[in-house]
């Protein structure tokens, strides 16, 4: 992150760390990236022309480099340094991926080309396939997913699906902890279901008694993070997964938290119906400023007939080819176009074929052993939520902090100031003032001790002088922003003054 | 310590109603704002619709959290409050005054003797009674 | 142990770690699992060098034809255009790439500006009052757009016209499932008809045959009648179209794959959605607003957050978490290097080479172009091959559109033909002789 501030000559509407597009523009400068056409106009009837004015900037080439330069400047990334946002996995995200997406066979093929043309990027699909069923021990997979709550979509009308070809449609609630991600109702509720939420017990566990309690014929099913929100791995998870069957319901496996799973357990092996992966977590592929992931979603074979279409497979020739619709009358069609984000898909199979089975069991123990080490330095100074051993993750409260005047989001905030990215606050919601942190694998030791230098030393301050993580960050490129004018007074786009 | 004035009453969703002879003032609580934050959005229904007790009038939101509003009491609204849809920040500065949210025809005043008294509100959010000198 | 390449730990290190923690293995962590699930083979291969893996791809990578391999017509929501050589070298930076959602503001300003620049230029391209900062492509926009209408107008009826692109109708029919709306599909033409009780009536312009049509007119129909008018568009048409937001639509939907973002087999893409700003409140996915840090310098924000699943859980307006905001970057990038010149450019030299194209094999026997309606940079090309015209030219390595028999209901049959700025005058050629070709040797058309 730069705090210099790059001199444009150009004025701002207000102090500004960089003009927008729109400031730095003039009328008549633009580069010659295409040209010609003209005729054009005329074949198009006048009342379907632009009349409309069309302000875009126009900008030199030169100008677009240093403004996104210098935009790119103002980031924190996991390039630049240690990222441990709990629940997000922001492990490193290797290079070689990324050039195995850009070379010209997978980038520069088209989505509606004949199966014969495509046949290398089809079998990378069905290779992708076979693995994460093995990965996550389930029996078929869809790569359609674009995210991890796209899936979950996918998932809950796939339930749907399943009840109602089984004649069953008084099923209407979906069940999820308290400690669940906001994604997880929301998917039930866009699949037209209610929601009932059930608290999770002293130990961070499902309350099987407040399961058992909100079971029962109406029940559509029981979506699950497993290693939970809390980093915890329920300890009940098959009698949990009993349960919800023995009621006619089926377990959705939020995969969320699968980094702290490879090669230590599968969902599959532990009474899932279904989980998804999210690739842009456990596979290492880039968070890209918020997307695009890829949720690939991995179920077991009674659920297989709903899946979405197409998926890829093999046929006795070894050709590759996509499934139609007309073979499979009780998919629930379609969630997006094509076969998934297949650059994104790219990536994470160069990432396991570059680990292997091996690779990927260090993966997984180094990730939760990273975790329990980071805990280990900074629990002298904080408060844990739950007293057990956690997986890859853990959750802090800052309750005694807060008696001195300070609040996870100083903590945040003073942290910036320390030259790191905060971890993930106010989440799980069963945490008050909750700090979670997830290292993942790829911090070397000596990161890791100074990252929880930086948190203890932020303990001490507040101890001292809480009044001065009140005014963090102050070495970030700007200081606290005003989130509560932005809402109130939206400002969604440039308009000229 | 959050206001509680002794001239209304209250529900336990936390909004109270100033009651003029047919006529009900409804508003959010000074307890509630607090508990929200700095209010960036209400929601209020239109003139002429009809509100039920119990059930859901509106919206006040937060950066962070959104909260529905419950009608205390049943009625038709005769009046939304514009003022405080252009300038949410009312409801936090005067919950009791200009951040008032809708006024309503009472459609049956027997339910005013479901709502709580001062006092009780005072205990509901856990306050204690004026009088007791907390 | 050292079997993971990116991990930094060694020998030592967890040995280091584990005394730390106070106990002797990784394993002692692990007793909540239960034993039968242990330490699972998954079956993956070993593990690969850097070099052999590339290796490895490039020879699968090797097995697929490029698009830029010979003549190309596939076109439609994913478009095959020229991306300027800046793009990539900026929008995909590890700076925005290796970021997460922008949920630290102060470390963020350049994700955050970018983003909303994004919202700017795509509120010009399309004269809408806001646009969000992504779906996750145009199918999810279109479905979004339907349930964003029901929950609008409290209605479950759902028109949208047969020449929608047929993977954003398939997909729309799947998100229907959910709230057991109903979806009635109808010709564009019979759209204004079908207005009574609608939440909304969804026209695609130009269509997916290229086709201009008549957007005010349904969205008229679709006001008169209280419900909305959504239409999916496509970027570079709006630089020589009027844009929705000056035909009366309310809410606009789109693929954004055209603007500099690789072909990529479907995806990643970029679902575009805007809308009038009296309806921003139910509208899904992340908004960046502009304000100001506690020392009064510009900066930017997530806003409007209430709408979203983190805070409004099972009523918020969509479950949607991760978006396509690198793909939003990228097409920012885009639009602010081609700028209006170039980018009408573009949308001319399709336009051009497509008219051109369909006047040349409108000569030949027994071919028919489109409609007879105006359109815009691609058409439907009809021959007595119907959609096998397809397997006829791709032996002489030419690459057209899907059939239209198999995609699209009240069509006919034939296939699609797309032009684009990366067309050639060798393309238009080789197009022409090998449709000749191919008619003259099929019965139907000799006799």
């Amino acid at each position: 992150m730069s705090r210099i501030r790059f001199e444009t000559g150009t004025k701002t509407e207000l102090p500004a760390l960089e003009p927008l597009l729109f400031e730095l523009q003039q009328p008549g400068r633009s580069g010659r990236h295409v040209r010609g056409g003209d005729e054009a106009d005329a074949l198009i009837p006048a009342a379907f022309r632009r009349t409309a004015p069309l302000p875009l900037p126009e900008l030199t080439e030169p100008q677009v480099v240093r403004h996104y330069t210098h935009l790119a400047q103002l980031n924190y990334s996991v390039d630049a340094g240690m990222y441990p946002l709990g629940s997000c996995t922001m492990k490193y995200n290797p290079k070689i991926n990324d050039r195995a997406a850009s070379l010209p066979g997978f980038a520069d093929i088209h989505p509606h080309q004949p199966d014969e043309t495509v046949q290398g990027a089809l079998r990378l699909v069905h290779e992708l396939q076979e693995l994460l069923a093995g990965i996550s021990g389930m029996d078929e997979v869809t790569l359609q997913p674009a995210a991890g709550a796209h899936a979950e979509f996918t998932a809950i009308l796939m339930f749907k699906a399943y009840h109602a070809a089984r004649g069953d449609a008084k099923r209407r609630r979906v069940i999820v902890p308290d400690s669940a991600h906001g994604t997880n109702p929301a998917s039930a509720a866009m699949c037209g279901f209610d929601v009932t939420t059930v608290k999770s017990d002293a130990r961070g566990n499902v309350d099987l008694d407040a399961l058992t309690a909100a079971l029962g014929d109406d029940v559509v099913g029981f979506m699950l993070t497993n290693p939970n929100t809390l980093g915890l791995f329920e300890e009940r998870v098959r009698e949990v997964c009993d349960a919800v069957h023995r009621a006619g319901g089926l377990v959705y496996g939020d995969g969320a938290n699968l980094n702290a799973l490879l090669g230590v357990a599968r969902p599959g092996d532990l009474g899932f119906d279904c989980v998804h992966i999210n690739v842009h977590k456990t596979f290492s592929t880039p968070h890209g400023a918020g997307g695009p992931g890829a949720g690939p979603l991995c179920v077991k074979k009674p659920l297989a007939p709903f899946l979405p279409v197409p998926r890829v497979i093999r046929d006795g020739s070894g050709t590759y080819r996509r499934e139609t619709m007309a073979e499979h009358p009780n998919s629930i069609g379609r969630v997006r176009s094509y076969v998934g984000n297949f650059g994104v898909l790219v990536r994470a199979y160069t990432y396991i074929r570059t680990l292997g089975e091996e690779g990927l069991v260090e993966t997984g123990r180094d990730a939760i052993l990273a975790a329990n080490y980071l805990l280990a330095l900074v629990r002298e100074g904080y408060d844990v939520a739950y007293e057990r051993s956690p997986m890859h993750e853990f959750v802090l409260t800052a309750a005694k902090q807060k008696r001195h005047g300070a609040n996870a989001l100083d903590i945040a905030k003073a942290l910036i100031d320390e030259g790191f990215h905060p971890p993930t606050v106010y989440f799980p919601l069963v945490v008050p003032e909750a700090l979670m942190i997830e290292p993942t694998e790829t911090e070397p030791k000596e990161t890791l001790d100074a990252f929880a230098d930086a948190l203890l030393r932020i303990a001490k301050r507040i101890e001292t002088d809480p009044q001065s993580v009140h005014d963090a960050p102050v070495k970030a490129p700007l200081r606290r922003l005003d989130e509560v004018a932005a809402a109130r007074k939206p400002v969604l786009r440039y308009r000229p003054a | 310590m959050s206001s509680v004035p002794d001239d209304l009453r209250y529900s336990k969703e936390h909004e109270w109603v100033r009651v003029d002879g047919e006529t009900a003032t409804v508003g959010i609580t000074a307890f509630a704002q607090e508990q929200l934050g700095d209010v960036v959005f209400v929601e209020l229904p239109d003139a002429g619709a009809r509100v039920r007790q119990h059930a859901s009038l509106g919206v006040v939101e937060s950066v962070k959290a959104a909260s529905d509003v419950y009608a205390p009491i049943s009625g038709e609204v005769l009046e939304r409050n514009a003022k405080v849809i252009e300038r949410p920040e009312l409801v936090n500065a005067q919950p009791y005054g200009d951040g008032w949210m809708i006024k309503v025809r009472l459609a049956d005043k027997g339910e005013l003797g479901a709502l709580l008294s001062p006092d009780d509100y005072r205990s509901h959010i856990g306050e204690g009674s004026a009088a007791a000198g907390d | 142990m050292g079997q993971n390449p990116y991990s930094p730990h060694t020998d030592a290190d967890r040995a280091a770690m584990l005394a730390r923690v106070g106990i002797t293995s990784v394993d002692d962590l692990l007793a909540a699992i239960p034993h039968d699930a242990r330490r699972p083979a998954m079956g993956v291969p070993a593990g690969m060098s850097e070099a052999e893996v590339q290796v490895h791809l490039e020879r699968i990578a090797a097995l697929d034809r490029t698009a830029g391999a010979g003549p190309f017509f596939i076109g439609g929501p994913v478009q095959r255009r020229y991306i300027p050589a800046a793009v990539p070298v900026l929008a995909l930076r590890g700076e925005f790439l290796t970021a997460y959602t922008p949920y630290q503001p102060e470390v963020s300003q350049g994700t955050l500006q970018a983003i909303w620049e994004y919202q700017s230029l795509l509120s010009e391209l399309l004269a809408m009052d806001v646009v969000n900062s992504s779906m996750y492509d145009g199918s999810t926009a279109v479905a979004e757009a339907a349930l964003m209408a029901v929950r609008l107008t409290g209605r479950k009826r759902v028109v949208v016209a047969n020449e929608v692109f047929s993977q954003f109708r398939q997909t729309l029919a799947t998100y229907a499932k959910g709230p057991e709306l109903e979806i009635v599909a109808v010709p564009s033409r019979e759209l204004a008809a079908n207005a009574a009780g609608a939440a909304c009536l969804i026209v695609q312009h130009p269509d997916a045959f290229g086709t201009l049509v008549d957007v005010r007119a349904i969205a008229e129909a679709a006001h008169l009648s209280g419900g909305l008018c959504v239409q999916v568009t496509e970027p570079h048409a709006n630089a020589l179209l009027e844009p929705p937001g000056a035909l009366g639509a309310d809410i606009v939907v789109g693929e954004g794959q055209p603007l500099g973002i690789p072909l990529s087999f479907g995806g990643p893409h970029l679902g575009i959605m805007g809308c009038r700003d009296a309806l921003v409140r139910q509208m899904p996915g992340r908004i960046v607003g502009q304000t100001v840090d506690s020392d009064g310098t510009r900066g930017f924000v997530n806003t409007l957050q209430t709408r979203e699943q983190h805070i409004r859980r099972e009523k918020a307006t969509s479950n949607i978490c991760t978006n396509e905001a690198i793909a939003a970057i990228t097409a920012s990038v885009y639009l602010s290097l081609m700028g209006p010149r170039s980018l009408r450019a573009a949308a001319r030299i399709g336009v051009a080479r497509a008219h051109a194209l369909a006047s040349r094999l409108a000569k030949l026997p027994s071919v028919t172009i489109g409609t007879g309606a105006p359109y815009f940079d691609r058409f439907a090309l009809r021959t007595p091959l119907g959609g096998e015209l397809r397997t006829a030219l791709l032996a002489d390595g030419i690459l057209v559109g899907e059939g239209i028999g198999r995609h699209y209901a009240d069509c006919g049959d034939g296939v699609t033909i797309q032009c684009t700025e990366l067309t050639t005058d060798a393309d238009l050629d080789a197009l022409v002789g090998a449709v000749e070709r191919a008619t003259a040797r099929h019965p139907v058309a000799r006799s």
